[in-house]
Formats: C-alpha cells, structure tokens, sequence
C-alpha cells in the first residue's frame, strides 16, 4: 500500500493579479505636459530593466544558470530576454564556472569587446576566487584579469542566488552616475587591470 | 586458438630475449618493461607481426617515482589489439637528469598530442617529435607540474587561513613567497 503524501499538499494558487510589479517612474517634477527628473534615473530605469547578459558558462554553474534561464525561475522578467552570446551586443558579462589560468587572457580579450556602459558578475567559488581547485592551472578570481561588479558564492549557487546577483547589478546599474565612466577613479580602475 | 597472455609473452621474450623484464598481469592485463632504447622497436614488432597486430596506442603516460635514483620517470604505454581484445601495458624507465625517449608519432598518430601532453606535466622530451610545445598549461610555465617536488595549490594566494588546513604556524603556503608565474 502507498505511503501517504507529506508533502506539498496545500500548494498555494498562484495569483497573477498581486503578482505583477511595475517599473515606478523616478521621483521628479511634474506639470503639464512636463516631467522633469535626474537623466541618471531616467537612464539607469532603462538600463537596469533591459540589461542583456552574456553567459560566459564554462561548467556546473552555467547548468544553473540554464536553470535561472528556464521557465521556474525565469530571467526573461527581469528583462534579460536576449542572451547576447557576442560581447559586441551585450551589457552584462556574467561568468559563470571555473577559469583556467590558460582562459584568462581569451576572458580580458572578451572583456574588452564589450562596449561601455559594461558589468560584469562573477557567479560561483571558481569565479569569484578559484574555488575549491587551489591549483597550479586555475586563475585563482577574475578579479586577476577584469574588474567584478558583483559577486555570487556558491558551489553551486541556488538559481535564487543568481537572481539575487543580478538584482543587486540591476541596483548599480540603476543608481550609476552619467559621468562614471569618464572619471578618473574609472580610468584609475582600468589602469590597474591594464586596459587603457 | 585465441590469443593470450603467455602467448604474447612467449613472443615477446623469443625477440627480445632477457631486455624486458618485470612481467606481471595486475587485474589480467599483461605488464612488462623495456629499456628506453628498444621501445619503439617493441612497439613496432606489437604493431607489425600478423599473429599480436597491437594496432592501437590507448594510452600515452608517465609517472614520477623520486625515490628510485636513475629511474625516476616511468613512460607507461597502453596498447590495444582490437581484433581479439586484449589490452597490453609496457613501461620504460629513465633518469631524470636525461629525460630522453624516442617519440612513437611516426607508429600512432595519437602519441602526438600524447606525447605533448606528457611533456607538459612531466618535462619527458620527446626525441623526433615535430611539435613538442605545452599543451593544456600556460605556454610560460617554468616547471613541470606533476612532477611530485612541484607544491599543488597555487602559490601565489597569500590569503589562505593555515589553521583550517592543519598546517602549523611553522610551515605553509602563506610563509612562503610567491615565486614568478
């Protein structure tokens, strides 16, 4: 005879009518036929709501992420429809597994590919420092060849992890300041990663 | 009659004569050694004769023992006969100071990246081969990494907390200095 069933017996019912969230429109002045507000929020609203990624997965994290991509825990609503796999067309880099020492070069060299206003994320231990594989052949951080905006632990992380990640770029992006990229504590960070 | 184990022996040893030695059969696979300078010759003799027909190079490795002077670098080749199954191991010894053996290209076209592969973990210079460069490391790694005197993890972390390793406050990746990568 059958065991009963424990578990997820009470599913709760999805409800779309609470469930949906609107962009809100930055805080300004508004008159008639007028709204004035900051052009950073304005811009980083539009940004951070269609930030394409590219997934740069070389191993078990980027099977995360295909779930982070799939349909239970959709990244589509957080506007990343469009993977970019050519850093020529995206906004996000999202490094995703472990980088050999060999890879390190081939990951700057798509780095630089990318075109300004760039985030990167790095997903993962092997990522973020090299993980488990303290060895002789793994880059111990892509923080050794680019510079990271965001950071995930995890071996792997939870598909709510990455999600959290791309929330908190999805707040950088959306409080950046228009001058950033041309200042000098950005060109001073660049400098220091040897990227002119 | 099937082809077996004493048979490949018997053949062996009526070529060779007393050059191999060490024959063992580890889980029934039969293993022998050569000295360096026969082993393309037996592997030609394995590859050519009608009866033994060895025809496929398997496997391509070395192994590090740094306590047997003169014989510190095993070359270890794994042969298969695909018609009757049966799979062979030989082995061949040299010295570290000389790491000199003759490549096998020019039998299996396999033993290149092989070879490469060896070379890059284990500083075995291949003789005749025609592009003996690293393969898998960084092309500027000074040393060779599966050699047992080259430390594992990476030296150039200064962040590493000894006491969750179990090393002492006397010895440690974090006392030493990072050496040129």
């Amino acid at each position: 005879m059958a065991r009963p069933v424990r578990f997820n017996i009470h599913p709760i019912q999805a409800d779309i009518k609470e469930n949906i969230s609107l962009a809100n429109a930055p805080e300004g002045y508004t008159g008639e036929g007028f709204f004035t507000t900051q052009l950073s929020s304005v811009v980083g609203l539009a940004r951070k709501n269609s930030l394409w990624p590219l997934p740069f997965a070389t191993s078990c994290c980027g099977i995360e992420f295909m779930a982070v991509m799939a349909s239970h825990y959709d990244l589509a609503r957080f506007g990343a429809e469009r993977l970019a796999f050519s850093p020529r067309q995206c906004d996000l880099l999202m490094v995703m597994g472990t980088i050999a020492k060999k890879m390190g070069p081939i990951l700057k060299q798509v780095y630089l590919q990318m075109a300004e206003p760039r985030w990167v994320m790095a997903v993962g231990a092997c990522a973020a420092s090299g993980g488990i594989f303290d060895t002789y052949s793994v880059l111990q951080g892509i923080d050794q060849v680019i510079p990271v905006d965001v950071y995930v632990p995890g071996c792997p992380p939870r598909p709510e992890g990455i999600l959290d990640g791309f929330m908190r770029i999805q707040d950088l992006v959306g409080a950046e300041s228009v001058r950033r990229r041309n200042g000098e504590e950005y060109k001073a960070l660049l400098h220091g990663y040897g990227i002119q | 009659m099937a082809l077996t184990n004493e048979t490949i022996k018997e053949r062996l040893i009526a070529k060779f004569g007393d050059q191999l030695s060490h024959f063992e059969e580890p889980y029934g696979m039969l293993t022998f050694e050569a000295p360096k300078e026969l082993n393309l010759k037996v592997m030609q003799f394995l590859y050519d004769d009608a009866e033994l027909q060895f025809r496929f190079l398997t496997d391509l490795t070395a192994v590090h023992y740094p306590d047997q002077k003169g014989r510190e670098l095993a070359i270890v080749y794994h042969l298969h006969n695909l018609a009757d199954n049966i799979r062979l191991r030989f082995k061949v010894f040299t010295a570290i100071e000389q790491p000199d053996i003759f490549t096998a290209t020019q039998l299996y076209s396999s033993a290149n990246w092989m070879e490469r592969e060896t070379y890059d973990f284990f500083g075995i210079h291949f003789v005749g081969h025609p592009n003996l460069k690293r393969i898998l490391n960084v092309d500027e790694m000074e040393y060779f990494p599966m050699r047992k005197e080259f430390p594992l993890e990476d030296q150039t972390r200064i962040d590493k907390d000894d006491a969750m390793f179990g090393r002492t406050a006397l010895e440690g990746p974090s006392r030493r200095e990072a050496p040129q990568t």
